[in-house]
Parts: C-alpha cells; sequence; structure tokens
C-alpha cells in the first residue's frame, strides 16, 4: 500500500526532558491513523516535528516522499495543520480569517473566493461567516480552526486533539466530518486521549505514552496482544479514595490488574463473571459501595492499561 | 512579495477593530493636545510655555542700505519677544559666542552684500550676490532655525524686489522711457523701494502666546492656537505607542499560536517579520496623516509644505519604527512590550519635547533628546511651521533614517540570536 507518512525513529529532546524517544510509524494513504496518549505523552510534540514546526534532536520524516528536514517547503504545501490550541485571528470574521490562511497558502482571487465558501459549508458555517470570532461558541471556533488547516486541499490532515473542551455535540459534527473527510480520501492524523475516539475513527492507532511509541496495529491487532482479557469497571462514590480501593481489589485472586481514574476501578482478569462474587464481597468487607459495574470486552483502554498499568484519563 | 502585504494588511484590519488601540492612537493625542493647550495657554499667561525670546548677535559689515534694514528688522519691537539681538562688531567674536553655547545664532551680513543687490553710480552689479551667513549652534535646532527662517524671508523679499525691479529697469530701457543717464537717479529711487519692502512689515510677529510653531503667514493675533506646539508633539508621543503596539502584536501571534500557523504554511519567518514591519510603518503613518489632517479642521493648524509634511512624516515613522523594534527583540512577552512600550513612550515625550520645549533645558539633554524620534520629529515640523520647504528638512530627515537603520539592524543582529520562536 502506498505509504505517505513516513516517521523514522523520531526524537525531540528539550534539555533533560525527553519530549519524544525514537518514535517510527507509517500511515498508508486514505486511512485515518490515531496517537492515542494521556496528557504530557508527546502526541503535540511528535505533530509539531511531523509539520516542520520544530526540528527533531533526532530522526526524520517523510511526507509524500519530502523529507521535512531537508525540504520543509514542499511538505508544508502537502500538509494540514489543525493545532490544539486555537490559532485564529478573534477580530476578523469566519470568511476573513479563512481567507486570510488561504493567501498564506498562495491562493488568491476567484478560486480563493470559492474553496473558502466550500470550506464554510464543510464545516456548517456558512450562515455565521460574517460574524467576528470572539462572537463564535467554543465549538464553532473549533470548527473554523480546522476549516483553516483545509482551505488549501491538503494530502494529509493532522488534527491535534481537535475534541478538547467542547459540548457533545460539537464534538460528534467533529467526528461525523472527520470521517467524511476520509471518506473523500484524505488522509488523517489525528491525535486523542480519549479512547472512544481513537476506536471508532482509526484504520490504526498508535499509543503512545512518555514520548515513546508503545503499541502500533490496527484495532484487533492490539486488542489481540491483551489476550482473552476482560475489563471490569466500577464506579464508586465520591468520597471514597479511589487509591486505596484499587489496592484493595488487587489481592481478589482472578484480578489480574487494578487501576483507578477519578471514581472509577478499572480491574482486568480473565473471565469477569469469576471475579464478580468475590470483588462485591470484599467492597462489603470494607463498606465500599458499588454504584454500578460494567463488563468490557478488551478495548483500546484494556490495551494501554496492560501496557502501562495505568488507565487512560479520560 | 504579495504574502508580505496580506500579512500587514491584517495587521492593519485587526488594529482598525481594536478599541483600545484606536483610543490610543487617535482620540489620545487629540484630548491631549486640547488638554495641554489649555492649561499652558492659561497658565502661560501669554508667554506660551515659558518661551524666551531667543538670544542672537548680528554682525553687519555692510555699508549699504540693506544691511541695516536687516539690523533694524531683528530690533523691532515687533519681534523684541521672540529675539533678544545683541549688535556684535567682529564676526570672530560673535561665531565664539555661538560655541560657547550663549546664543542661538549669529547672523553675519558680509561687506558688499547691499552692492550685489542694488545698483550703485550706474555701476552693474555682480551676478553672484553676496551670501548672509547664519551661524548656527547645533545644541539649539529649533532657535537657531527660527534665525535662519528670520534671515530666509527677508532675503527671499529683498530677491523679489531685486528680480522686479531689474525686470522694469529693463523694460524702461528698452521701451525708451529711460537713457542710460537716467540709471543713477533711477537706481536711487529703486534701492530706496527695496530698502522699504524688505522692512516694512516684520516677517514673523510675536503676539501673544505665538509659539515656535506657529506659522508667520497667520495674520491676527487672535489666530493663534497653542495646539501648534501641542500638535505634533502629541502625534510623536503617540506615534511610539503604534511602533510598539506593531511589536507587541508579534508576540502575541506567537503566544496564541497563529505565528506558529503561518510558520507551517509555505510562509518564512522572515515574511512574516517583514509583513508586520510593513503594517507597522503604514499603520503608523496613517494615524500621522489622520492627525494632521484632524488638526488642520479641527483646530484650524498649519503644518506648512504638503509634500515636506509627507516626507517628514515617512521619516518620523522609519526611525520610530527602530525603536519599536528593539523593544519587541528585548522583551519576552507581549506584556513585556506594551509595558516597556508605554514606558519608552512617555520617557521620550518628555525628552523629545512633546512636553517641555528642548531650548530651555541644558545642552546635555538636548544632546540626549537626540536619541528619540519625537525631538528629530518636532525639529523638523517646526521648520515646516515656519515656512520651510521639503528640502529644507535634510537635518531632521537624515537623523531619522539613521536611527531607524542603525536600530533597526541592531535588533536584526539580536533577533538572530534569541529566535523568537522554538525550532
Ligand atoms: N518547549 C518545551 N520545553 C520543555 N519541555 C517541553 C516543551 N514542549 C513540550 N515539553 C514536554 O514534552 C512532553 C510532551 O509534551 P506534548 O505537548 O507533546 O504532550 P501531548 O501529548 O501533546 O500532551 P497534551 O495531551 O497535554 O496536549 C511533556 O512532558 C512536556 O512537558
Ligand atoms: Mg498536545
Amino acid at each position: 500500500m502506498d505509504v505517505i507518512v513516513q516517521a523514522r525513529g523520531l526524537c525531540k529532546h528539550y534539555g533533560n526532558v525527553i519530549a519524544v524517544q525514537d518514535v517510527s510509524f507509517e500511515i498508508r494513504r486514505g486511512e485515518i491513523f490515531s496517537l492515542l496518549g494521556p496528557n504530557g505523552a508527546g502526541k503535540t510534540t511528535t505533530i509539531s516535528i511531523l509539520s516542520t514546526l520544530y526540528t527533531p534532536t533526532r530522526g526524520d520524516a517523510l511526507i509524500a516522499g519530502h523529507s521535512i528536514t531537508r525540504d520543509p517547503t514542499a511538505v508544508r504545501q502537502i500538509i494540514g495543520v489543525v493545532p490544539q490550541e486555537i490559532a485564529l485571528y478573534d477580530d476578523l470574521t469566519a470568511r476573513e480569517n479563512l481567507i486570510f490562511w488561504g493567501r498564506m497558502y498562495g491562493l488568491s482571487g476567484r478560486a480563493l473566493q470559492r474553496r473558502v465558501d466550500e470550506v464554510l459549508a464543510q464545516i456548517g458555517l456558512t450562515e455565521r461567516a460574517n460574524q467576528r470570532l470572539k462572537t463564535y461558541s467554543g465549538g464553532m471556533k473549533r470548527r473554523v480552526n480546522i476549516g483553516a488547516g483545509l482551505i488549501h486541499k491538503p494530502q494529509v490532515l493532522f488534527l491535534d486533539e481537535p475534541t478538547v473542551g467542547i459540548d457533545p455535540q460539537s464534538r460528534r459534527a467533529i467526528l461525523d466530518s472527520v470521517k467524511e473527510l476520509n471518506r473523500q480520501g484524505m488522509t488523517v492524523l489525528y491525535t486523542t486521549h480519549y479512547m472512544e475516539e481513537a476506536q471508532e475513527l482509526s484504520h490504526r492507532v498508535g499509543i503512545i505514552d512518555h514520548g515513546e511509541l508503545i503499541a502500533l496495529g490496527t484495532q484487533a491487532e492490539l486488542t489481540r496482544q491483551v489476550g482473552e482479557q476482560e475489563t471490569l469497571i466500577l464506579h464508586i462514590g465520591e468520597n471514597e479514595d479511589a487509591e486505596t480501593v484499587a489496592n484493595m481489589f488487587r489481592v481478589v485472586p482472578g484480578v489480574l490488574q487494578a487501576s483507578a481514574v477519578d471514581h472509577r476501578i478499572a480491574l482486568t482478569t480473565r473471565q469477569a463473571e469469576d471475579i464478580l462474587a468475590p470483588v462485591v464481597a470484599r467492597a462489603n468487607e470494607h463498606g465500599v459501595r458499588i454504584h454500578s459495574i460494567d463488563i468490557r470486552e478488551p478495548n483500546l483502554e484494556a490495551v494501554f492499561l496492560h501496557l502501562t498499568g495505568r488507565a487512560i484519563r479520560d | 512579495m504579495k504574502k508580505l502585504m496580506w500579512i500587514g494588511l491584517k495587521d492593519i484590519q485587526l488594529m482598525l477593530r481594536d478599541r483600545t488601540a484606536l483610543i490610543f492612537m487617535l482620540l489620545a493625542p487629540f484630548l491631549l493636545t486640547i488638554g495641554l493647550g489649555l492649561v499652558t495657554g492659561q497658565l502661560g499667561g501669554g508667554n506660551f510655555g515659558g518661551l524666551e525670546a531667543i538670544p542672537i548677535a548680528i554682525v553687519n559689515q555692510d555699508q549699504g542700505k540693506l544691511g541695516g534694514a536687516l539690523v533694524e528688522m531683528v530690533q523691532s519691537p515687533e519681534l523684541a519677544e521672540l529675539v533678544n539681538t545683541s549688535l556684535v562688531a567682529e564676526a570672530g567674536a560673535a561665531r565664539d559666542q555661538v560655541d560657547a553655547n550663549q546664543i542661538a545664532a549669529a547672523i553675519i551680513v558680509p561687506p558688499g552684500f547691499s552692492d550685489s543687490i542694488i545698483p550703485r553710480d550706474g555701476r552693474p552689479v555682480p551676478a553672484q550676490v553676496v551670501r548672509i551667513e547664519v551661524y548656527k549652534n547645533p545644541a539649539r535646532p529649533v532657535s537657531a532655525g527660527i534665525v535662519q527662517a528670520l534671515v530666509e524671508g527677508f532675503i527671499s523679499r529683498v530677491e523679489t524686489g531685486r528680480v522686479t525691479g531689474e525686470v522694469i529697469v529693463r523694460q524702461a530701457l528698452a521701451a525708451g522711457l529711460i537713457t542710460p543717464q537716467d540709471m543713477p537717479a533711477f537706481a536711487a529711487a529703486l534701492s530706496e523701494r527695496l530698502t522699504a519692502t524688505a522692512t516694512d512689515q516684520p516677517l514673523m510677529r510675536l503676539r501673544t502666546g505665538t509659539t515656535e510653531g506657529s506659522a508667520p503667514e497667520q495674520n491676527t493675533p487672535s489666530d493663534f492656537n497653542p495646539m501648534a506646539y501641542m500638535a505634533p508633539g502629541m502625534a510623536l508621543l503617540f506615534l511610539m505607542f503604534t511602533v510598539s503596539n506593531g511589536g507587541r502584536s508579534l508576540l502575541a501571534e506567537q503566544a496564541h499560536g497563529t505565528l506558529h500557523r503561518v510558520l507551517v504554511s509555505p510562509t518564512t519567518g522572515t515574511q512574516v517579520l517583514v509583513g508586520k514591519l510593513i503594517g507597522t510603518y503604514l499603520t503608523g503613518t496613517l494615524q500621522m496623516l489622520i492627525l494632521i489632517a484632524a488638526s488642520s479642521l479641527l483646530f484650524n493648524l498649519r503644518w506648512g509644505d504638503p509634500l515636506g509634511v509627507l516626507v517628514l512624516i515617512l521619516a518620523c515613522v522609519f526611525g520610530a519604527l527602530g525603536w519599536g523594534m528593539l523593544i519587541t527583540v528585548l522583551a519576552r512577552t507581549a506584556g513585556q512590550v506594551a509595558i516597556a512600550g508605554s514606558a519608552v513612550m512617555l520617557i521620550f515625550g518628555i525628552l523629545g519635547g512633546s512636553f517641555i520645549q528642548l531650548n530651555l533645558l541644558p545642552t546635555w539633554f538636548q544632546w540626549l533628546s537626540k536619541l528619540t524620534p519625537n525631538a528629530w520629529g518636532l525639529d523638523g515640523f517646526t521648520i515646516l511651521g515656519l515656512g520651510g520647504r521639503w528640502s529644507d528638512l535634510g537635518q531632521p530627515v537624515l537623523g531619522l533614517l539613521t536611527m531607524g537603520v542603525v536600530l533597526g539592524a541592531l535588533s536584526i543582529a539580536l533577533f538572530n540570536r534569541r529566535r523568537l520562536w522554538q525550532r
């Protein structure tokens, strides 16, 4: 298959801080590739290197055959970048923003106007196009932020956590438009710390933690690593200390791993039914109230848990 | 190339939508001009801004009538509040007084000045007019400029008279109205008239409250406007705001992520910087033009030769931009630029004579003021206000251009050492 992005041994060090360490992966033309990882994992740093903003401390990447270090100008024309933080001019309207970014890619005249109209329709903001961005909601700004990355019809789109901090409706709209773009042939590199997003969108996933790529493959390939494990999610009361409760369950026979995020405890096991009764009994023993219990088939969260012993925060 | 313009235009567009910036750029200078104008006009009790008569010396080595006429003019009661003239016999002594910073300028009328203009005893006048020398004190450019303007005004009247006189004589000869024998008598009559015209009206009247900056052609005392000195000073003061605001916007774009976004498009960092410089330059120019046009209309101020005003504005913004660049390169955040910018704006305002007239201050202070675009700009506007042309702006324009080039080069050198965006 045709490979469009090829990252080879990317490293980025800031003094003693290792932001990215020896990251290699390939993205095939036409696929959605997700980088899944918790806060500070190195997702933004990886995208910034690939988009020629930072030079890697070591390593290189080829995008459509052009080296990001030796031929950044060619790379910039091929890629579209949607930064994690909204990078737009609040005092300009959505249309003016898109026109400006179009001009930075060398578009002009009629072609530019037509393209701006197309993008506005695509992000569903044709009606509000002539209002200043500062009157927009967070979700609408996110959409314009994506639109600005699409203006020059890039071959590959880099989306860095495009759904952070917005309402479920806008999030849905963004996920749907990413799928739609991909259906029309766009290759997408998508970073997120929401495992459901990675699960819903991607053909292949790279899991990144502490700057290192710890797993790579299709979702089926990744979950196979976990084997036949299942995950038990226990929702506990707000006044319980989740860490203590998690430690408490570690000793229950059949529990392979136990971890805590907020007020949820994730337990991995071979057979969920077998540990259900002892877990509930142990909770009763210690006076811990369990609000509800979910049993999950192997998923990316289980993979992350399996590989790191921690749960991804979401 | 086009991209540079788009980046600059985007900045102008943003500036025009930023109400705070607009208030600082356009409204504040106006209000301060009016406010300070009123305050100084009242407190000064008619002696605007504590303006003192400029000490000058005149050396008259001319035996003819014109030299005497000039002496008479500079000593006339009408000019008594503007210049304080002492008559000195020796040119060397007068120059020494200037060098010792005792006086602002020495006017030296060389021997044969009148003879080079008025035909005497039928002798034809030499082709070359003997020049009056104005020996200026570089530490008091504004005062010296006024003296220069006085002398030039006098000469231009004499010149007009001489040329029309010659034409009349030639025509009269050609028409047979006079014979060559009549010439001496005719010339004598002509010389009388010439001397009379030259001293006819004082070139510059100092009325109650008249300032250095007020245009000489103002006719009645009621015309006088204390804003005439304040308006250019305030325009230059807030020009410093505009240039530092340009630098602020660069750092704000860095913090806001739009700078990074431009840099991942096929646009280079140099293009961004040059584009933003163009934008800031045009904004500053626009600001000055608007302030000048508006004050001409509202306060009825005359700024002088329009071409000169334009040349001076372009030079002022260039010089100020140099400082804007330096402030931006030295600061780390947009907030720091804003704070440093306001501080520099005020210091330059004081140092550069936007509030206090420089010739009242010690010499070292006047030299220090040359570091500010405000001082050079005010010199220039004073020259224009006194009737100077764009070609008389050599010194201030050169000063401002040098300032812009030196500070710009320094900023670029510093900038290359400390990159604004990390890589
Ligand atoms: N300029 C820098 N100087 C020093 N350390 C940095 C710098 N930029 C990033 N880092 C560090 O590198 C690591 C990776 O950061 P990065 O922003 O790539 O993470 P991320 O996966 O995008 O996280 P998030 O989900 O919070 O956006 C972090 O530990 C961060 O503190
Ligand atoms: Mg990030």
